[in-house]
């Protein structure tokens, strides 16, 4: 059976507030390997999902399964950093972390903010932070990562390079990537599965398959589609038999 | 009469300042991380009506404040989850009301009190039982704060970090009430309770300056309060001040001090 394998697998979940319907009888399994990018007009309930996949929110329907000793790694689009509060990047890191001196310096190392661990958080540049955010998630060697819009706040420079910097850790650690973003022709050569999210799960399947999909085309327009359509052809041809086009396992 | 410091009263007043310090810079941090300052403020108004039915009722003011400070505090996180109106607009509701029934039952009693004292603090107040007492909260809110210290730190940092290493941050928010709770208690005598704030945000604010980690700024604000505290209370006895006002201006003067020679200390 499905469920048994995999990391999180949610059935049926519905979430009610305020008399509205949040999230409708959704059902996702996320599986080891996995990176799913959550798309979505605003107000689609991607972070609410999130929420009840971490259990962060009790889902008023359905069932959701974890894993047993499931460790997840979360990194939310942004932090108020409170500058009344004196913190340098390694105490912000590592509070309330088990972690290990050989993963704090593999992680600082892979995130390259070797620089910024003795700097104070209040002084960070929103390309930093996001770096810093994502070396938390990751000290305890997730096999789950959970990343609601990554790369909201960064300029396009700063988002390319960030996607590339997920797109290496997903290549080289054994862990899964959920991800919500908006940045769908960035994430196109990384993503294997992309689910279409408006309160009930529209359409999911491989990139291009979501791109040709009705339903998808008429809530994120032609335009979308194609542009989708010529990121994932130009990396099938520069790549070849590219290995983030691995063969879904889900088929 | 010459008063000297070694007189019993201000050894009293001493110790029992020295306790108030030893909580009121460790949690005086949190309430200025959080921008708190108001909250602290309409606990320790409601800590008035505390005052009040303890003396009508006969527990004692200790047990009054506890209790009546800590209903406060629940009611308020409870009303606070519906967000139709705002957290000040909140507190400047429920704030001033329980000031103002404690002013009622505090003037329908027959015993007499002295309100000035409580308002504005006296240290001839502190008898060595209210000492027992004090140093029971200390020790009290000292071990809670450092048993949850990286719990408290990440849940005001980002509640939903908080919640990805499995922490409550209701549990969390509570048990920031109950300290706040008990360190009201702790400095009414004292400070007073229109200057309970006062001691929590100053000392802090001036130790942030000096400071490169929460943990150090919680220990300057201790070093702080406690220096504040001692002079304050020579200065109350020198001239024959109300002691809270006094401690105030110490600390408000080392305040400045901080912000003018910070420069200097702290470059980043």
């Amino acid at each position: 059976m499905k469920s048994i394998n995999a990391l999180i697998s949610a059935k049926n979940v519905s979430v009610f507030k305020n008399h509205k319907s949040i999230l409708k009888n959704i059902d996702i399994d996320i599986n080891k390997n996995d990176f799913i990018t959550i798309i979505g007009p605003n107000g689609a309930g991607k972070t609410m999902l999130l929420k009840c996949l971490m259990g962060f929110y009790k889902p008023n329907f359905g069932e959701i399964q974890k894993k047993n000793k499931l460790k997840i790694g979360y990194m939310p689009q942004s932090i108020n950093v409170i500058n009344t509060m004196p913190m340098t990047v390694k105490n912000f890191i590592t509070v309330k972390k088990e972690f290990d001196d050989i993963s704090f310096k593999h992680v600082i190392s892979e995130v390259n903010i070797n620089q910024l661990i003795n700097k104070q958080l209040s002084i960070l540049s929103g390309g930093e932070m996001q770096r810093v955010l994502l070396a938390r998630s990751l000290l305890n060697n997730p096999d789950l990562l959970i990343l609601d819009e990554p790369a909201q706040n960064l300029d396009i420079s700063g988002q390319l390079s960030f996607y590339k910097l997920i797109q290496e850790i997903y290549s080289k650690r054994a862990l899964s990537i959920l991800m919500v973003s908006h940045d769908l022709h960035l994430v196109m050569v990384s993503t294997k599965k992309v689910l279409c999210l408006s309160n009930h799960i529209c359409c999911s399947g491989k990139p291009q398959q979501v791109a040709q999909d009705p339903e998808f085309i008429s809530m994120f327009g032609k335009d979308m589609a194609n542009m989708m359509a010529v990121y994932q052809h130009t990396n099938n041809s520069s790549h070849g038999d590219s290995k983030f086009l691995i063969g879904d396992k889900d088929n | 009469m010459e008063t000297k410091i070694t007189d019993p009263f201000i050894l009293r007043g001493i110790f029992a300042g020295i306790a108030v310090a030893l909580i009121s810079g460790l949690v005086g941090c949190f309430v200025v991380w959080r921008r708190m300052s108001y909250y602290g403020e309409s606990i320790a108004h409601s800590s008035l009506l505390g005052v009040g039915l303890g003396i009508l009722l006969g527990t004692g003011i200790n047990f009054g404040i506890i209790v009546v400070c800590l209903i406060f505090g629940i009611l308020f996180l409870w009303l606070q989850q519906n967000k139709i109106l705002s957290t000040d607009t909140l507190l400047g509701v429920l704030a001033h009301l329980a000031l103002s029934i404690g002013i009622i039952v505090i003037s329908l009693n027959r015993i007499k009190i002295d309100i000035h004292a409580f308002l504005f603090g006296d240290i001839l107040t502190v008898s060595s039982n209210d000492l027992w007492w004090m140093y029971l909260g200390v020790i009290l809110v000292i071990f809670l704060v450092s048993i949850n210290w990286s719990s408290l730190l990440l849940v005001t940092i980002d509640e939903d970090l908080a919640r990805a290493e499995g922490i409550n941050p209701t549990y969390i928010n509570l048990l920031l009430t109950t300290v706040l709770t008990i360190v009201v208690a702790v400095s009414l005598q004292i400070i007073g309770l229109l200057l309970i704030t006062a001691m929590l945000i100053i000392p802090a604010a001036t130790s942030r300056r000096l400071s490169r980690s929460p943990q150090q700024m919680a220990l300057f604000a201790t070093l702080i309060g406690i220096f504040s505290v001692v002079s304050g209370i020579f200065l109350s006895v020198e001239v024959d001040a109300p002691s809270g006002p006094s401690i105030v201006i110490v600390s408000a003067i080392l305040f400045f001090l901080s912000y003018f020679f910070g420069n200097f200390l702290n470059k980043d």
